[in-house]
């Protein structure tokens, strides 16, 4: 039984799934590295990036299925669920297999549950854009840490870059400890030295702009008031913005 | 910001927040390059009021104070309220300080009648304006037209608008007339008809010259209050109907209504607004616009009203059991939408997977198609199961009947209408 280990980056996924290719072979399991799970009876192997070979794999799924679909395929990575590498590695051996392309075939069990997974990630992707708070900070920067329940910054920013095109800003991922920053030209990959912000996202009130605090009362006073209490479904509200992002919205403080 | 505002937004955002239309959807508006802001095309929900509904957009009206006195509207001239008027200047920062921080999609502005319909008009386009020209604000914008104003300025405010509105509120002309006797139908349908025209004339010169300026691209909505008289759901829906197709307009909305002027004794005592029906309001309108219904198929002078204990979609099914069972593996796309339990997503899948291989419950299943109610209405490749056929329509209907009234139910808009059958 064999286990394949790799870096967990997409390119490192890639790389394992070429040498699955090339070798034949379809793992047991894939592990990221330095994550101590010794397995019995099982022997490691150790996969190295390579760029080339990431692409050379890519560039095959473009020829076999549409960009869209090879997008799917990136963002069910982001998701990362257990075994979702084994998951997508069954699932291109499926592509490569197929003689048209595999998105249809709703009927297979493991095109179904990538589409499954797609749509969680992309709704949570949803999310980001849907409840992100900015606070603006005394040096103009707007400030936005978030929680998502999969790893979909990645696919997110677009939509902000593009959209808060002039102001400076961050999103954060507090899970993943790293998030991101516009300044006025390009995004940035970042990681806060501070530990505390970093897991928390909780900025202290004397560095925020002047005018923010007016703001967020502003917002939660007009919250409050477009609520038509003859109409009170809590439970609706629950479904549609669910508990887990409360903590940084600042209409629910 | 100063105190003041807090009491304008606190009046202001109150008296508007029974437009129930939270759509900010339908337009795609890219940022200019230097500016602030986006129209993503399929609209976003910022938050959820406790009532379940959308927010989307700062819903607020330039001014409560109005010379009209229309029966269901908390702002009439008769009603003694506190009153409030935003400036340009306030109306901006808000709306821009509210989009900096992802807070909305953009801005709604409706409004009071004051001293004329143009000139309130001409008021509200003037926010617009500020806000696109001096600001260079790429956001959502929703204006209200005001019935009465002239073509001149609704068609200045299509310029500056992703959407326009003319509220029907009331579905038909007597009872429009008794409970707001200062408006007429011709007043609302004439602004609908100009910014149709525009939009279509728009269309026109957008393919000739890319470049000429949007004309109200989000397209126009209008409301309709449910309740407050005693039209028939066959009246409203075939309103809908003319208005879709008539009027091209995007969006209808049904607002069930709620007793605000109980004192008022052209309207009707009631406690609670009619939710269930304006849910049920929604879904037939839904069938019509996504489902391929003809409204006849929905409500009939046989049947005016829509069943409050069943889905619309149901009762379609269980009174042309001769459909039925439909072959999931055979069926055209028409059909396949007419299964109750059966939604726009699954029904394309299953048009798609069947290409792949022969479907049975199980892959249905994992298409998101909902078995318990299907089950009764299909055939597919497995053992037959009792069908509406051997069952009869009034067992099946028994056997479907909600059984909790603690489902979950929407609210004014259609945002999880999808997931409904
Ligand atoms: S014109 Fe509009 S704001 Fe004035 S009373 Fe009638 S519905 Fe209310």
């Amino acid at each position: 039984m064999e286990i394949y280990i790799y870096d967990k980056t997409f390119e490192g996924f890639l790389s394992v799934v070429f040498y699955a290719f090339e070798t034949k072979t379809t793992p047991f399991k894939i592990m990221q590295r330095g994550i101590n799970q010794s397995m019995l009876f099982s022997k490691e192997i150790q996969i190295v990036t390579e760029l080339e070979k990431s692409e050379r794999v890519w560039n095959g799924l473009l020829k076999k299925i549409n960009k869209k679909n090879a997008d799917m395929i990136y963002r069910v990575f982001l998701s990362e669920l257990p075994d979702v590498e084994l998951l997508l590695l069954n699932y291109i051996q499926l592509v490569f297999s197929y003689k048209r392309s595999v998105f249809g075939d709703f009927g297979n069990p493991i095109v179904a549950e990538v589409h499954d997974i797609h749509k969680r990630v992309s709704r949570e992707a949803e999310h980001t854009l849907m409840f992100v708070r900015f606070k603006k900070t005394a040096d103009n920067i707007y400030f936005a840490p978030f929680e998502p329940k999969y790893n979909v910054l990645p696919i997110s920013i677009k939509h902000f870059k593009d959209r808060f095109a002039d102001q400076k800003w961050v999103i954060y991922d507090t899970i993943r400890e790293y998030g991101y920053y516009y300044n006025l030209f390009d995004v940035q990959e970042i990681r806060f030295v501070d530990s505390n912000i970093s897991r928390s996202g909780d900025i202290d009130k004397s560095i925020l702009n002047t005018e923010e605090l007016v703001f967020q009362d502003l917002w939660k006073n007009y919250f409050k008031s477009v609520s038509i209490k003859e109409r009170s479904n809590k439970r609706l509200q629950m479904h549609n913005m669910p508990k887990r992002f409360w903590k940084h919205l600042t209409e629910m403080q | 910001m100063n105190v003041e505002v807090f009491d304008k937004l606190n009046i202001l955002a109150n008296s508007a927040k029974y437009d129930v239309s939270c759509a900010s959807s339908g337009t795609k508006r890219s940022n200019t390059g230097n500016g602030i802001g986006n129209a993503a095309a399929w609209g976003i929900c910022h938050s959820f009021t406790e009532d379940g509904r959308c927010v989307s957009l700062l819903k607020v009206m330039l001014t409560n104070y109005c010379i009209y006195d229309c029966a269901y509207c908390t702002s009439r001239r008769s009603n003694d309220i506190p009153r409030a008027t935003f400036s340009v200047n306030e109306l901006v920062n808000l709306t821009i300080g509210f989009y900096r921080r992802n807070y909305i999609e953009g801005l709604f502005l409706s409004s009071g009648v004051i001293r004329n319909p143009d000139y309130t008009m001409e008021q509200l386009v003037g926010v617009a304006k500020e806000l696109r020209t001096q600001h260079r604000y790429n956001g959502y914008i929703h204006l209200k037209a005001i019935p009465g104003a002239s073509n001149e300025q609704i068609k200045q405010a299509g310029l500056y608008a992703d959407r326009l509105s003319v509220n029907m509120e009331i579905p038909t002309e007597p009872n429009l007339k008794m409970l707001a006797p200062e408006k007429d139908h011709q007043s609302i349908i004439s602004p609908m008809g100009i910014i149709g025209a525009g939009i279509i004339e728009n269309k026109y010169e957008r393919k000739i010259n890319i470049k000429a300026p949007k004309f109200t691209p989000a397209g126009q909505s209008t409301q309709l209050i449910i309740g407050a008289t005693n039209d028939t759901d066959k009246s409203i829906l075939d309103l809908s109907a003319n208005l879709y197709t008539g009027q091209n307009l995007k969006r209808v909305y049904y607002s069930g209504y709620l007793p605000i002027n109980t004192k008022d004794t052209r309207l009707p005592a009631i406690k609670e607004p009619p939710l269930k029906r304006e849910n049920r309001l929604y879904q037939a309108d839904w069938l019509f616009r996504f489902y391929h219904f003809s409204m006849e198929e929905i409500v009939s002078d046989s049947h005016p009203n829509l069943d409050l204990e069943i889905d619309p979609k149901l009762g379609y099914a269980l009174r042309n059991p001769w459909l039925f069972p439909i072959d999931v593996n055979k069926a055209d796309y028409e059909m396949i939408l007419r299964i109750p339990g059966v939604g726009v997503k699954s029904a394309q899948k299953i048009i798609m997977a069947r290409t792949y291989r022969r479907l049975n419950f199980q892959h249905l299943k994992k298409m998101g198609v909902v078995l318990k109610r299907a089950k009764y209405f299909i055939s597919c490749n497995e053992l037959p199961t009792p069908t509406i056929n051997e069952l009869k329509p009034e067992n099946v209907r028994k056997i479907l009947l909600e059984p909790t009234p603690k489902k979950l139910k929407v609210a004014g808009d259609g945002y999880m209408q999808l997931s409904l059958w």
